[in-house]
């Protein structure tokens, strides 16, 4: 079966809406996190698809997309402790709660 | 590999090995040593700018540099941006001496300068990088220990909660940015940025303006630009005081430069068409909004949250002249808003520190206590307001010459705009004139005090930073011989 490119890309783009939407609507911070990292690995595909169908010849979409995981492993990981050290304070972690700085 | 392309990068070199010295003085040395590590940064990296301003104006940097097969990239003008910046980062190394030696520290005082280098070399990466994985890495790098700082107050809720605010739309709006340069790489099969800035304007397509929207929307979360600013008072307020100025002037100053380049050397050829109207949209919006909600705040640190947002839509006004001049005026608005706004946060942090308050109420009559820092204070204001004598008005002139130098009615509409808002934000910037020198009715809620030798060195300098730059605009003479003797944009390309 021959895949063309937007059996690729339409998956990502939809992964991508999908994260879009859970991080508005999710009230849960961990939730939230998920969802940020759908977007960030819908950017993983797309950066990875272009590189193997439209610029084969070289590898910098590969290279692009190891960097990528990289920076949203340490984004994860940041993020953990943050929300860890939010529900020790706040014993909580609903985005509803965390309200105290409002305009 | 050629290793000796690392030569090139000798001032990330250089910051580097300040970096590894705090962090050998914090791991090896005993604890009775600690005590010093504030004063020991702050010491070293003075010498690290001295050294770098001083490599400056040696003829052997004269020329442009490129290493990595041209993803990396200094020069005269680049070394300029970068010790603007390094001149910011000792004064917030300054003031927060009394912040860094205090009780609740100790045990994490090390951790909180190495977290800054490392985004000052982030910071300086995203300057220099010219290829868009360098930039994602700098952008990272100095985003991401930014959130750790801003959770430093371990034992305030509102630290916690402003950490989490800033983190979450940190990482959505680089999420979004990589989004953008995924298309971006879809089109133009490369990320240098002169690669893009040639593949991509023969396909004038929808994909390119949509990836540009993207690419500009993660830079403008970075700079608090208006649809993208929500996190920027709450985390001004949460994060603690030295934090908070690191953030409101280093930060942006430095993703003001990249977003320059990025626009100018990535998607220059767009310019016409595309990103002029975008940014137009953008700087109308951030400068009026940031006014408005200014006006209505009562708490110090969150009024200068939306009147930072405001002077960011002031800087951006350089990146839409898109000539030589906008990329020196800019600059030196940079520089003139890290000493004013770190001024300011000088006086509110010397006041924090001393009586824990921050609201413009508190500030009611403070020339009475104490009429030095209200005089520093009003200093600050009348240099962000843009008062004849002060720097801040001649870096708004500057900028506003350099937009109008582009030359088209639109810009001049614009510009008409800008100047309407600057009176807004006068209205503002006097109301806390008002509180400490004329609601004096009452007596002060803050007694007279006497703030550390170190905050007051801090807001020397800021004031001694905006008479100076005020009285002699020279430098900006500098700086515009540094970028029109490259041709034009030839000294960031």
């Amino acid at each position: 079966m021959d895949l063309n490119i937007l059996c690729y890309l339409i998956p990502a783009l939809i992964m991508f809406c999908c994260g879009v939407y859970g991080f508005i609507t999710r009230k849960n911070m961990i939730a939230i996190l998920i969802s940020l990292e759908l977007m960030l690995n819908a950017v993983d595909i797309n950066f990875v698809v272009f590189n193997r169908f439209l610029f084969p010849g070289s590898m910098e979409g590969m290279f692009f997309t190891l960097f990528a995981i990289a920076i949203a492993a340490a984004e994860t990981a940041l993020a953990i402790a943050i929300i860890v050290n939010i529900f020790r304070a706040a014993k909580n972690i609903d985005v509803r709660e965390i309200t105290k700085m409002k305009f | 590999m050629d290793y000796s392309q690392f030569l090139a990068m000798k001032q990330e070199i250089s910051l580097l090995v300040v970096f590894l010295l705090v962090f050998f003085y914090d791991t090896i040395l005993p604890k009775k040593a600690q005590n010093g590590i504030a004063g020991f940064t702050t010491l070293i990296f003075g010498l690290f700018t001295a050294q770098s301003i001083a490599y400056m104006f040696c003829p052997c940097s004269a020329q442009d540099t490129t290493a990595f097969a041209g993803m990396y990239v200094t020069g005269p003008v680049i070394m300029a941006i970068k010790n603007i910046l390094n001149i910011g980062v000792l004064i917030v190394l300054i003031q927060s001496i009394k912040w860094a030696n205090g009780e609740f520290m100790i045990v994490r005082r090390g951790e909180f300068y190495e977290l800054l280098l490392v985004t000052l070399f982030g910071m300086y990466l995203m300057i220099s990088g010219r290829h868009f994985l360098i930039f994602l890495i700098g952008l990272e790098s100095a985003s991401l220990p930014l959130a750790a700082m801003v959770a430093f107050d371990k034992k305030r809720y509102e630290s916690h909660e402003a950490a989490v605010k800033y983190l979450l739309t940190a990482v959505f709006s680089s999420a979004i940015f990589m989004m953008g340069l995924s298309f971006v790489y879809g089109l133009a099969g490369s990320l240098y940025f002169t690669d893009i800035n040639l593949m991509i304007f023969g396909e004038n397509s929808a994909l390119a303006v949509v990836a540009l929207a993207f690419v500009i929307a993660g830079i403008g979360f970075k700079l608090s630009l208006v649809p993208f600013h929500l996190w920027t008072a709450d985390v001004y307020q949460g994060a603690p005081t030295p934090v908070t100025s690191y953030l409101s002037v280093i930060s942006k100053g430095a993703t003001a430069f990249a977003f320059l380049v990025v626009l100018i050397q990535a998607f220059g050829m767009f310019y016409e068409e595309v990103w002029q109207w975008m940014l137009y949209a953008l700087i109308i919006v951030t400068i009026t909004v940031g006014n408005l909600f200014a006006i209505r705040q009562k708490n110090l640190k969150r009024f200068l949250a939306f009147s930072s947002i405001s002077q960011a839509g002031y800087i951006m006004l350089g990146v839409i002249a898109f000539n030589a001049t906008g990329i020196a005026s800019l600059m030196y608005y940079v520089l003139v808003y890290i000493f004013s706004n770190l001024a300011a946060f000088g006086v509110i942090g010397a006041v924090e520190n001393a009586t824990g308050k921050v609201d413009m109420d508190d500030y009611n009559g403070l020339s009475n206590t104490n009429p030095r820092l209200a005089l520093c204070m009003m200093l600050a204001m009348f240099s962000l307001a843009g008062i004849p004598p002060f720097a801040g008005f001649f870096s708004k002139f500057f900028i506003f010459a350099a937009a109008l130098q582009q030359g088209s009615i639109a810009i001049y509409i614009l510009v008409l705009i800008a100047l309407i808002n600057t009176i807004v934000s006068l209205y503002y910037y006097l109301l806390v004139v008002k509180a400490m020198y004329i609601k004096t009715e009452e007596p002060c809620q803050i007694p007279a005090f006497r703030s550390a030798c170190s905050e007051r060195l801090g807001l020397w300098i800021s004031v001694a930073g905006i008479l100076i730059l005020g009285v002699g605009a020279v430098f900006y003479n500098y700086l515009l011989d540094l970028t029109t003797s490259m041709g034009l944009f030839g000294s960031i390309m």
